[in-house]
Protein backbone atom coordinates (compact mmCIF):
# COMPACT_ATOMS: atom_id res chain seq x y z
CA UNK A 1 0.00 0.00 0.00
CA UNK A 2 1.42 3.35 -1.00
CA UNK A 3 1.42 6.33 1.25
CA UNK A 4 -0.86 8.24 -1.14
CA UNK A 5 -3.46 5.52 -0.65
CA UNK A 6 -3.18 5.85 3.11
CA UNK A 7 -3.51 9.59 2.80
CA UNK A 8 -6.59 9.19 0.60
CA UNK A 9 -8.27 6.91 3.13
CA UNK A 10 -7.41 9.31 5.92
CA UNK A 11 -8.68 12.31 3.97
CA UNK A 12 -11.99 10.53 3.66
CA UNK A 13 -12.22 9.36 7.28
CA UNK A 14 -10.56 12.27 9.11
CA UNK A 15 -10.72 15.33 6.89
CA UNK A 16 -8.26 18.16 7.41
CA UNK A 17 -6.15 16.23 9.84
CA UNK A 18 -3.11 15.86 7.64
CA UNK A 19 -0.75 18.77 7.15
CA UNK A 20 1.53 17.24 4.57
CA UNK A 21 2.35 14.00 2.79
CA UNK A 22 6.05 13.46 2.13
CA UNK A 23 6.05 10.71 -0.49
CA UNK A 24 9.27 11.26 -2.45
CA UNK A 25 11.59 10.50 0.46
CA UNK A 26 13.38 7.30 1.40
CA UNK A 27 11.00 7.10 4.32
CA UNK A 28 7.56 8.40 3.32
CA UNK A 29 5.88 10.20 6.18
CA UNK A 30 2.58 11.78 7.04
CA UNK A 31 2.59 15.01 8.99
CA UNK A 32 -0.46 15.08 11.25
CA UNK A 33 -1.90 17.97 13.20
CA UNK A 34 -1.37 17.36 16.91
CA UNK A 35 -4.95 18.13 17.91
CA UNK A 36 -6.25 15.51 15.45
CA UNK A 37 -3.63 12.86 16.11
CA UNK A 38 -5.79 10.64 18.29
CA UNK A 39 -8.56 10.47 15.67
CA UNK A 40 -6.07 9.71 12.94
CA UNK A 41 -4.42 7.04 15.07
CA UNK A 42 -7.67 5.23 15.82
CA UNK A 43 -8.58 5.43 12.15
CA UNK A 44 -5.19 4.02 11.16
CA UNK A 45 -5.61 1.14 13.53
CA UNK A 46 -9.28 0.34 12.98
CA UNK A 47 -10.08 1.07 9.35
CA UNK A 48 -10.37 -2.22 7.49
CA UNK A 49 -8.37 -0.88 4.55
CA UNK A 50 -5.44 0.18 6.74
CA UNK A 51 -5.21 -1.91 9.93
CA UNK A 52 -1.87 -0.63 11.15
CA UNK A 53 -1.96 -2.92 14.15
CA UNK A 54 1.65 -2.72 15.24
CA UNK A 55 3.27 0.40 16.64
CA UNK A 56 6.92 -0.38 16.23
CA UNK A 57 8.63 2.65 17.66
CA UNK A 58 8.12 6.15 18.95
CA UNK A 59 10.96 8.61 18.55
CA UNK A 60 11.10 12.21 19.61
CA UNK A 61 13.32 14.76 17.92
CA UNK A 62 14.30 18.14 19.28
CA UNK A 63 14.41 20.83 16.61
CA UNK A 64 15.75 23.62 18.72
CA UNK A 65 16.20 26.16 15.90
CA UNK A 66 12.59 25.82 14.77
CA UNK A 67 11.40 25.62 18.41
CA UNK A 68 9.62 22.36 17.67
CA UNK A 69 9.53 18.85 18.98
CA UNK A 70 8.72 16.12 16.50
CA UNK A 71 7.21 12.88 17.68
CA UNK A 72 7.71 10.16 15.10
CA UNK A 73 5.58 7.02 15.06
CA UNK A 74 6.54 3.99 13.02
CA UNK A 75 3.55 1.86 12.19
CA UNK A 76 3.37 -1.54 10.61
CA UNK A 77 0.48 -3.57 9.24
CA UNK A 78 1.18 -7.16 10.09
CA UNK A 79 -1.54 -8.70 7.93
CA UNK A 80 0.13 -10.50 5.03
CA UNK A 81 0.16 -8.75 1.69
CA UNK A 82 -0.86 -10.01 -1.73
CA UNK A 83 2.43 -10.69 -3.47
CA UNK A 84 4.35 -13.94 -3.93
CA UNK A 85 6.26 -13.45 -0.67
CA UNK A 86 3.12 -12.61 1.18
CA UNK A 87 4.08 -14.19 4.45
CA UNK A 88 6.82 -11.77 5.39
CA UNK A 89 6.05 -8.84 3.15
CA UNK A 90 4.06 -6.45 5.23
CA UNK A 91 0.93 -5.00 3.79
CA UNK A 92 2.06 -1.60 4.80
CA UNK A 93 4.53 0.47 6.69
CA UNK A 94 3.97 4.03 7.66
CA UNK A 95 5.75 6.78 9.51
CA UNK A 96 3.71 9.53 11.09
CA UNK A 97 5.13 12.78 12.39
CA UNK A 98 3.45 15.03 14.90
CA UNK A 99 5.00 18.43 15.47
CA UNK A 100 4.38 20.38 18.65
CA UNK A 101 5.82 23.64 19.97
CA UNK A 102 8.89 23.12 22.07
CA UNK A 103 7.81 25.23 25.05
CA UNK A 104 4.41 23.53 25.35
CA UNK A 105 4.80 20.01 23.96
CA UNK A 106 1.44 18.38 24.49
CA UNK A 107 0.55 15.34 22.39
CA UNK A 108 -2.47 13.16 22.94
CA UNK A 109 -1.43 9.71 24.13
CA UNK A 110 -2.21 6.74 21.90
CA UNK A 111 -1.62 4.15 24.61
CA UNK A 112 -5.32 3.27 24.49
CA UNK A 113 -5.02 2.41 20.79
CA UNK A 114 -1.67 0.64 20.76
CA UNK A 115 -0.71 -0.60 24.25
CA UNK A 116 2.93 -0.64 23.11
CA UNK A 117 2.82 3.13 23.16
CA UNK A 118 2.68 3.16 26.95
CA UNK A 119 6.37 2.64 27.67
CA UNK A 120 7.51 4.35 24.47
CA UNK A 121 5.67 7.47 25.48
CA UNK A 122 7.13 7.29 28.96
CA UNK A 123 10.59 7.13 27.41
CA UNK A 124 9.90 10.07 25.13
CA UNK A 125 8.64 11.98 28.14
CA UNK A 126 11.67 11.03 30.22
CA UNK A 127 14.37 11.86 27.71
CA UNK A 128 12.88 14.61 25.56
CA UNK A 129 10.08 15.95 27.69
CA UNK A 130 7.08 15.45 25.44
CA UNK A 131 3.97 15.51 27.60
CA UNK A 132 1.45 12.90 26.53
CA UNK A 133 -2.02 13.93 27.61
CA UNK A 134 -4.28 11.25 29.06
CA UNK A 135 -1.45 8.78 29.36
CA UNK A 136 -2.31 6.14 32.00
CA UNK A 137 0.95 6.46 33.94
CA UNK A 138 3.28 9.18 32.74
CA UNK A 139 6.37 8.74 34.92
CA UNK A 140 10.05 8.65 34.10
CA UNK A 141 11.11 5.25 32.87
CA UNK A 142 14.92 5.37 32.57
CA UNK A 143 16.24 8.19 34.70
CA UNK A 144 15.76 8.40 38.46
CA UNK A 145 12.46 9.77 39.60
CA UNK A 146 14.06 12.92 41.00
CA UNK A 147 16.15 13.60 37.91
CA UNK A 148 16.17 17.21 36.77
CA UNK A 149 15.56 17.99 33.13
CA UNK A 150 15.18 15.90 30.02
CA UNK A 151 18.60 14.65 28.93
CA UNK A 152 18.19 14.36 25.17
CA UNK A 153 17.05 17.93 24.70
CA UNK A 154 19.60 20.02 22.86
CA UNK A 155 19.87 22.60 25.62
CA UNK A 156 20.11 20.07 28.45
CA UNK A 157 22.56 21.02 31.15
CA UNK A 158 24.54 18.19 32.67
CA UNK A 159 24.20 17.77 36.42
CA UNK A 160 27.28 18.79 38.37
CA UNK A 161 26.48 16.34 41.13
CA UNK A 162 23.78 13.84 41.92
CA UNK A 163 23.00 12.81 45.51
CA UNK A 164 26.49 13.75 46.63
CA UNK A 165 28.29 11.99 43.77
CA UNK A 166 30.26 14.63 41.89
CA UNK A 167 30.43 14.76 38.12
CA UNK A 168 34.13 15.44 37.81
CA UNK A 169 34.49 16.42 34.19
CA UNK A 170 35.00 19.54 32.22
CA UNK A 171 31.27 19.89 31.81
CA UNK A 172 31.49 23.65 32.02
CA UNK A 173 33.53 23.63 28.85
CA UNK A 174 31.37 21.15 27.00
CA UNK A 175 27.97 22.62 27.73
CA UNK A 176 25.97 23.35 24.59
CA UNK A 177 25.79 27.03 23.72
CA UNK A 178 22.18 27.84 22.98
CA UNK B 1 41.34 -5.75 58.45
CA UNK B 2 38.63 -5.37 61.09
CA UNK B 3 38.81 -5.12 64.88
CA UNK B 4 41.81 -7.46 65.09
CA UNK B 5 43.99 -5.16 63.12
CA UNK B 6 46.74 -3.03 64.66
CA UNK B 7 46.34 -4.47 68.14
CA UNK B 8 49.35 -6.75 68.47
CA UNK B 9 53.13 -6.62 68.50
CA UNK B 10 54.98 -8.06 65.58
CA UNK B 11 56.19 -11.43 66.83
CA UNK B 12 56.41 -15.05 65.82
CA UNK B 13 52.88 -15.96 66.85
CA UNK B 14 51.31 -13.03 65.11
CA UNK B 15 53.21 -13.43 61.87
CA UNK B 16 52.42 -17.13 61.76
CA UNK B 17 48.79 -16.35 62.43
CA UNK B 18 48.94 -13.69 59.73
CA UNK B 19 50.23 -16.23 57.30
CA UNK B 20 47.43 -18.66 58.08
CA UNK B 21 44.66 -16.06 58.02
CA UNK B 22 45.92 -14.47 54.84
CA UNK B 23 46.36 -17.84 53.20
CA UNK B 24 42.75 -18.68 53.97
CA UNK B 25 41.45 -15.30 52.89
CA UNK B 26 43.45 -15.08 49.70
CA UNK B 27 42.42 -18.57 48.69
CA UNK B 28 38.69 -18.06 49.14
CA UNK B 29 37.77 -14.71 47.68
CA UNK B 30 34.11 -15.15 46.95
CA UNK B 31 32.97 -12.55 44.45
CA UNK B 32 29.51 -11.12 44.36
CA UNK B 33 27.38 -11.70 41.28
CA UNK B 34 27.54 -8.13 40.19
CA UNK B 35 27.52 -7.81 36.44
CA UNK B 36 25.85 -4.55 35.53
CA UNK B 37 26.85 -4.16 31.89
CA UNK B 38 28.86 -5.76 29.11
CA UNK B 39 31.98 -6.42 31.24
CA UNK B 40 29.86 -9.02 32.99
CA UNK B 41 30.14 -11.21 29.89
CA UNK B 42 33.91 -11.35 30.37
CA UNK B 43 33.43 -11.92 34.07
CA UNK B 44 31.15 -14.86 33.30
CA UNK B 45 33.68 -16.19 30.83
CA UNK B 46 36.34 -15.94 33.53
CA UNK B 47 34.18 -17.94 35.86
CA UNK B 48 33.37 -20.58 33.25
CA UNK B 49 35.37 -23.66 32.44
CA UNK B 50 37.84 -22.31 29.89
CA UNK B 51 39.42 -19.79 32.26
CA UNK B 52 38.17 -21.36 35.48
CA UNK B 53 38.31 -18.76 38.21
CA UNK B 54 37.81 -21.57 40.68
CA UNK B 55 41.48 -22.58 40.62
CA UNK B 56 42.17 -19.37 42.58
CA UNK B 57 39.35 -20.15 44.97
CA UNK B 58 37.35 -17.26 43.60
CA UNK B 59 34.78 -19.04 41.51
CA UNK B 60 31.96 -19.16 44.03
CA UNK B 61 29.86 -16.25 42.81
CA UNK B 62 27.48 -15.41 45.59
CA UNK B 63 24.10 -13.87 44.98
CA UNK B 64 24.10 -12.07 48.32
CA UNK B 65 26.42 -9.35 49.57
CA UNK B 66 26.39 -10.98 53.02
CA UNK B 67 28.30 -13.96 51.70
CA UNK B 68 30.80 -12.22 49.45
CA UNK B 69 34.28 -10.82 49.98
CA UNK B 70 34.86 -9.17 46.64
CA UNK B 71 32.67 -6.90 44.59
CA UNK B 72 33.74 -6.98 40.96
CA UNK B 73 31.97 -3.91 39.61
CA UNK B 74 31.70 -5.17 36.05
CA UNK B 75 30.11 -2.50 33.95
CA UNK B 76 28.89 1.03 33.58
CA UNK B 77 27.70 2.50 36.86
CA UNK B 78 24.89 4.95 36.33
CA UNK B 79 23.78 7.46 38.92
CA UNK B 80 20.67 5.39 39.39
CA UNK B 81 22.76 2.30 40.08
CA UNK B 82 25.36 4.10 42.21
CA UNK B 83 23.16 4.19 45.26
CA UNK B 84 22.55 0.47 44.95
CA UNK B 85 26.27 -0.12 44.58
CA UNK B 86 26.92 1.81 47.75
CA UNK B 87 24.19 -0.01 49.63
CA UNK B 88 25.45 -3.42 48.53
CA UNK B 89 28.97 -2.45 49.51
CA UNK B 90 27.74 -1.46 52.95
CA UNK B 91 25.97 -4.79 53.28
CA UNK B 92 29.14 -6.81 52.66
CA UNK B 93 30.93 -8.11 55.77
CA UNK B 94 34.54 -7.21 56.49
CA UNK B 95 37.08 -7.85 55.07
CA UNK B 96 35.71 -6.62 51.78
CA UNK B 97 37.36 -5.66 48.56
CA UNK B 98 36.23 -3.89 45.43
CA UNK B 99 37.58 -4.44 41.97
CA UNK B 100 36.75 -1.85 39.31
CA UNK B 101 36.57 -3.79 36.08
CA UNK B 102 36.67 -1.97 32.77
CA UNK B 103 37.00 1.58 31.56
CA UNK B 104 33.50 2.73 32.59
CA UNK B 105 33.99 1.75 36.20
CA UNK B 106 37.49 3.20 36.40
CA UNK B 107 36.66 6.64 35.08
CA UNK B 108 33.52 6.81 33.01
CA UNK B 109 35.12 5.32 29.90
CA UNK B 110 33.40 6.24 26.66
CA UNK B 111 30.70 8.01 28.68
CA UNK B 112 33.16 10.37 30.31
CA UNK B 113 32.28 13.41 28.27
CA UNK B 114 28.74 13.01 26.99
CA UNK B 115 27.27 10.49 29.39
CA UNK B 116 24.93 12.53 31.50
CA UNK B 117 23.92 9.45 33.48
CA UNK B 118 27.26 7.72 34.13
CA UNK B 119 29.29 8.06 37.31
CA UNK B 120 32.82 9.10 36.37
CA UNK B 121 34.46 6.24 38.18
CA UNK B 122 33.05 3.94 40.81
CA UNK B 123 35.75 5.17 43.22
CA UNK B 124 33.54 8.22 43.70
CA UNK B 125 30.99 5.89 45.29
CA UNK B 126 32.92 3.09 47.03
CA UNK B 127 36.64 2.62 47.79
CA UNK B 128 38.35 0.58 45.11
CA UNK B 129 41.26 -1.81 45.71
CA UNK B 130 42.10 -3.03 42.22
CA UNK B 131 41.60 -1.37 38.87
CA UNK B 132 41.44 -3.66 35.85
CA UNK B 133 41.57 -1.59 32.66
CA UNK B 134 40.14 -2.64 29.35
CA UNK B 135 36.95 -2.26 27.37
CA UNK B 136 36.10 -4.90 28.35
CA UNK B 137 39.16 -6.51 29.96
CA UNK B 138 39.97 -9.98 28.77
CA UNK B 139 39.56 -12.79 31.29
CA UNK B 140 43.35 -12.92 31.64
CA UNK B 141 43.29 -9.31 32.82
CA UNK B 142 40.60 -10.05 35.35
CA UNK B 143 42.58 -13.01 36.65
CA UNK B 144 45.68 -10.82 36.87
CA UNK B 145 43.64 -8.36 38.91
CA UNK B 146 42.56 -11.18 41.15
CA UNK B 147 46.17 -12.30 41.64
CA UNK B 148 47.17 -8.75 42.55
CA UNK B 149 44.31 -8.67 45.02
CA UNK B 150 45.63 -11.88 46.53
CA UNK B 151 49.04 -10.20 46.87
CA UNK B 152 47.34 -7.35 48.63
CA UNK B 153 45.58 -9.70 51.02
CA UNK B 154 48.80 -11.60 51.73
CA UNK B 155 50.46 -8.37 52.83
CA UNK B 156 47.88 -7.64 55.49
CA UNK B 157 48.91 -8.09 59.08
CA UNK B 158 47.36 -8.09 62.50
CA UNK B 159 50.46 -6.42 63.88
CA UNK B 160 50.60 -2.79 64.82
CA UNK B 161 52.24 -0.89 62.01
CA UNK B 162 55.50 0.76 62.89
Amino acid sequence: MKIEDVAAVLAERCPEAIEAVVADAPNPTLLVKPERWHDVASCLQQDARLRFDWLRCISAVDHIEEKLLTVLYHLHATQPGDGPVALWSARGELAVKVRVPRDNPHVRSVADIWPAADWHEREAFDLVGVIFDEHPDLRRILCCEDWVGHPLRRDYEFPMEYHGIPAVTEFDMTRPQH
Amino acid sequence: MSWLENRFEDNLIITSLDWAVNWARAGSIWPMTFGIACCAIEMMATGASRFDLDRFGAGAFRASPRQSDLMIVAGTVTYKMAERVRRLYNQMPEPKFVMAMGACTIGGGPYFKHGYHVVKGVDLVVPVDIYVPGCPPRPESLMEGLLRLQDKIRNQSLARSA
